[in-house]
């Protein structure tokens, strides 16, 4: 893969993190959820999106990270899968940004955990990391890779 | 492989298949025409096979393409009255046409297999029928399975295959008039109707919202626009549901050969016929039944139908025959399933069901009749002396009754001796939309479909306290003398709610999940809906206790409650004893001093009766402003009907005060046969169950007699007797009449 890809990005807390845009169905503002009790514990609700229901992924949780201070609201990142949509809790949304394969590299060996298989690699953009996510994974919530 | 070769070759099989599914049947009609065919119907035989022989030469499956040339050689003859319809030419045809099914199936390695088999049998038809034009047609046949392709037209002998031009050039003829037909239809994948539905479904919601605004604005020009859009909403809405519907006759289709096939395997003679094959379902649904519906025809067949010579000896006919009906009633689709066999064997179903230690033999000798013929519904059940490979294949009805139940139907079996069985199955229109019950706990909403709820109880003041007793930890209720285990919503849901304050009201849905009851606790009841089901996420799937999703009316997501699920999840399942047939025995002890429910009916100051709670429908208010006069008959409008209304006090010349306050009669809604009665009555006190013993006989018409319950002379009402009443009025004692 040299040819540049297009890279959705969001951040949790500061770190910044990026899905192949072409897996990207839209990112909207916070929804009202409805509970869904006894669910896994990184799935936090169900929304209506246009009369299609998508389950949400609290990212934060997924990800092994500290929850989201009281008071600020996520953002749906919506993702396309075989299954219908699903949407992943963020932060914030960033740019679409063009990254070349060159700047790739793969997972420290140092990270561990399911983190490590959740993310694709690092892309090194002048002042900070690009996480890429496993789409497919991230949304397997069932399994943890470990 | 080119992506348009791959396009044709998908429609080629989609045109076969379908053009194969009607031969068989057309074939059958042909077989029964001994003295002359019906042209016509062999000419539409003979263009389906030509144009599949057609397509599969272009394609270069000569295999297929040979099997489908010889079949069309022997319609040919059939056409031209050169050969009769016997059963081996039709038992021929109809094996070379699942050959060519089979080849359909397997199409891209068709090439490879062996059809000599069938090839030789037709042939054989051909050169016994006349031995002398066609002696050369065995040898050539060798080749056909070699080098067909190039030598398709010259495979038979001269007079064949001129034959065969002017028939081709006189079918392209008449394929001209049904090509409007075909083209005024196209496919389309269930998946983009699915998609369709989803958007109506939401459009419907934009539109709720968009009324409930335009009242408050009140602008008459948005008004008339915004009514024009609710109703080209709700058109639109019909239209997308309509496109879901198939005709039950697709999935009847192919009961003629099976029914045919089993006949001769049993030595039987059965005629099939069919009512009502255009009545429609939701494509799921006829998926849904096609293998219980496949089963019971098999059933009827083996076991239903007697032998030819037994049943003459009996006085019928030696071909028996075999009914499907379908048809609308209700909102539901009812089919029916019945044959003039030999019935039931209800002293075998009995000795049986003992012999399996399904039932006791205490219990068996207390049933009647249809309660002995609904015991070949249990689980381990099947009455074949000996297991045939027709119906003996590990599948009992018990699994045709669990798979008609899952898609929320119901099916009901009448038996006579001696004159037949009838299996009546009630299925709703479509699973896409389901009603349901929507209930709240802890602020959650949720849907339990209606299929699994029995009744609803609600608990106030001091009962909330008192009622619930504990037997080790585990809550349950007295419901009708009978122990009810009790589920919390909220523990089952692991929902906590902080510093909640004690609730003064409890609300128990009660519930049925395999055959066992149990009153599932929540917060509140809200209302009956009809909910759009749609599937849990994967992430959800492991999640036992939902089985699917629905959006409300104000565009909120609701869980819908798996009721099976929740009964594993509080372990009710695993504890309780509580089956239906114990239920069944409840229910089927008699008058005779047994225990009966009856519903407590107050009237004037303090005189009591009682109704067997069985012949009543249902309960209801009835406001006062509602009753109307009909030919000097005081009725109201009941759900579409005409309910006459009875003042059972006056009717029966008891004292009467009307004590309600809140202008509302309290009607009892009675049902018999297709009528149905409203006994209007003062107050409406109790249901009790409780041994009937009549202690004084009533001289009263309309009263059976006392009765004592909690201590209260309580007068047993003979309905009938006031039902006998008001259809020959001249008999009425008192003035009924307002």
């Amino acid at each position: 893969m040299s040819k540049a890809s297009q890279l959705c990005t969001f951040y949790l807390d500061d770190q910044m993190f990026g899905i192949d845009v072409q897996k990207v169905q839209e990112v909207i503002r916070y929804q009202q959820m409805t509970d869904i009790p006894l669910a896994p514990e990184t799935v936090c609700g169900l929304i209506n999106l246009r009369g299609q229901i998508v389950t949400a992924i609290e990212l934060r949780k997924r990800l092994g990270m500290p929850d989201r201070p009281e008071g600020q609201l996520p953002m749906n990142v919506v993702v396309r899968s075989d299954d219908g949509a699903v949407s992943l809790l963020v932060d914030q949304i960033g740019d679409v940004q063009e990254s070349d394969q060159e700047n790739f590299e793969a997972p420290p060996e140092t990270l561990r955990g399911s983190t490590r298989q959740l993310i694709q690699g690092a892309y090194k953009l002048k002042d900070r990391l690009l996480l890429v996510l496993d789409t497919e994974r991230v949304i397997d919530v069932t399994s943890n890779f470990d | 492989m080119t992506i348009e070769d791959d396009e044709l070759i998908k429609d080629f099989i989609v045109e076969s298949q379908e053009h194969l599914s009607d031969v068989e049947s057309q074939l059958l009609t042909l077989e029964s025409q001994q003295d002359g065919v019906d042209t016509a119907l062999v000419n539409q035989v003979f263009r389906a096979v030509h144009s599949i022989k057609g397509a599969a030469g272009f394609l270069g499956f000569e295999v297929l393409e040979s099997l489908a040339h010889r079949g069309e050689e022997v319609l040919n003859r059939l056409r031209n009255n050169e050969m009769r319809p016997t059963s081996l030419v039709i038992n021929t045809l109809l094996k070379a046409t699942d050959r060519l099914k089979g080849l359909l199936d397997c199409l891209e390695s068709s090439n490879e297999q062996d059809v000599t088999e069938h090839l030789v049998a037709l042939e054989g038809l051909l050169s016994s029928q006349d031995n002398q034009d066609n002696l050369d047609t065995i040898p050539e046949s060798a080749s056909v399975t070699q080098d067909s392709p190039q030598r398709k037209p010259a495979i038979t002998s001269e007079s064949v295959a001129s034959n065969n031009v002017s028939e081709i050039t006189n079918c392209s003829i008449q394929d001209a008039s049904i090509v409007s037909a075909v083209d005024s239809t196209i496919r389309v994948d269930v998946s983009l109707l699915d998609t369709l539905m989803t958007r109506v479904g939401e459009l419907v919601l934009a539109r709720n919202q968009i009324l409930q605004f335009t009242g408050h604005l009140g602008s008459t020009d948005l008004l008339r626009t915004t009514q024009r859009l609710n109703l080209i909403t709700t058109e639109l809405q019909e239209g997308v549901m309509k496109t879901r519907m198939q005709p039950i006759g697709n999935v009847w289709s192919k009961f003629p050969r099976l029914v045919r096939d089993l006949a001769a395997i049993c030595g039987k003679e059965v005629r099939i016929e069919m009512e009502g094959k255009a009545t429609e379902l939701d494509k799921t649904i006829i998926e849904a039944i096609k293998d219980p519906l496949t089963h019971l025809v098999r059933n009827t067949v083996d076991h239903g139908i007697e032998k030819p010579e037994v049943r003459v000896l009996n006085g019928k006919q030696a071909e028996g025959c075999l009914t499907l009906r379908a048809f609308h009633e209700g909102g539901q689709v009812i089919i029916d399933i019945s044959d003039d066999g030999s019935g039931l064997n209800l002293d075998r179903i009995k000795s049986k069901a003992v012999e399996k230690g399904l039932v006791s033999q205490e219990q068996v000798s207390r049933m009647q009749e249809q309660e002995i013929a609904q015991l070949i519904f249990l689980p381990g059940f099947s009455t074949a002396e000996k297991v045939s490979n027709v119906s003996g294949r590990g599948v009992g009805m018990d699994v045709v009754k669990t798979n008609i139940e899952k898609i929320g139907g119901s099916v009901d079996l009448q038996t006579r001796p001696g004159q037949g069985t009838t299996v009546k199955i009630k299925i709703p229109l479509t699973l896409a939309i389901i009603p349901a019950l929507i209930v709240s706990s802890a602020g959650n909403r949720f849907a339990i479909p209606q299929v699994n709820l029995l009744e609803l109880v609600r608990l106030e003041g001091e009962q909330t306290t008192k009622s619930i007793e504990w037997i080790q930890g585990a809550p349950v209720y007295r419901l009708r003398g009978r122990l009810l285990p009790l589920v919390y919503l909220r523990n089952v849901l692991k929902i906590n709610v902080a510093n909640e304050t004690p609730q003064d009201v409890i609300n128990i849905v009660i519930l049925r999940a395999d055959d066992r009851q149990f009153g599932l606790v929540v917060d509140r009841i809200n209302d009956t809906e009809e909910i759009v089901v749609k599937p849990l996420s994967k992430q959800l799937k492991g999640v036992t206790v939902y089985s699917g999703t629905t959006i409300m009316g104000d565009g909120k997501v609701a869980l819908i409650l798996d009721v099976l699920g929740l009964a594993y999840a509080s372990q009710v399942i695993s504890k309780l004893r509580d089956s239906s047939l114990v239920d069944h025995n409840g229910r089927a002890k008699d008058s005779q001093g047994e225990p009966q429910t009856l519903i407590i009916l107050g009237t004037g100051s303090s005189r009591r009766l009682a109704l067997p709670i069985s012949q009543v429908a249902r309960l209801e208010k009835i406001s006062k402003d509602a009753v109307e006069l009909a030919d000097h008959q005081e009725v109201v409008q009941y759900r579409g009907k005409i309910l006459p209304l009875i003042r059972l006090a006056t009717f029966l010349g008891l004292e009467s005060n009307d004590i309600t306050t809140d202008n509302l009669l309290n009607v009892v809604v009675y049902n018999e046969r297709q009528r149905s009665f409203g006994l209007v009555i003062d107050k409406i006190i109790d249901i009790v169950e409780t041994p009937l013993q009549i202690n004084h006989p009533s001289a009263r018409v309309g009263l059976l007699g006392s009765v004592v319950i909690h201590d209260r002379v309580t007068d047993l009402v003979d309905l009938p007797a006031v039902i006998r009443m008001i259809d020959s009025p001249e008999t009425i004692p008192h003035s009924v009449i307002a």
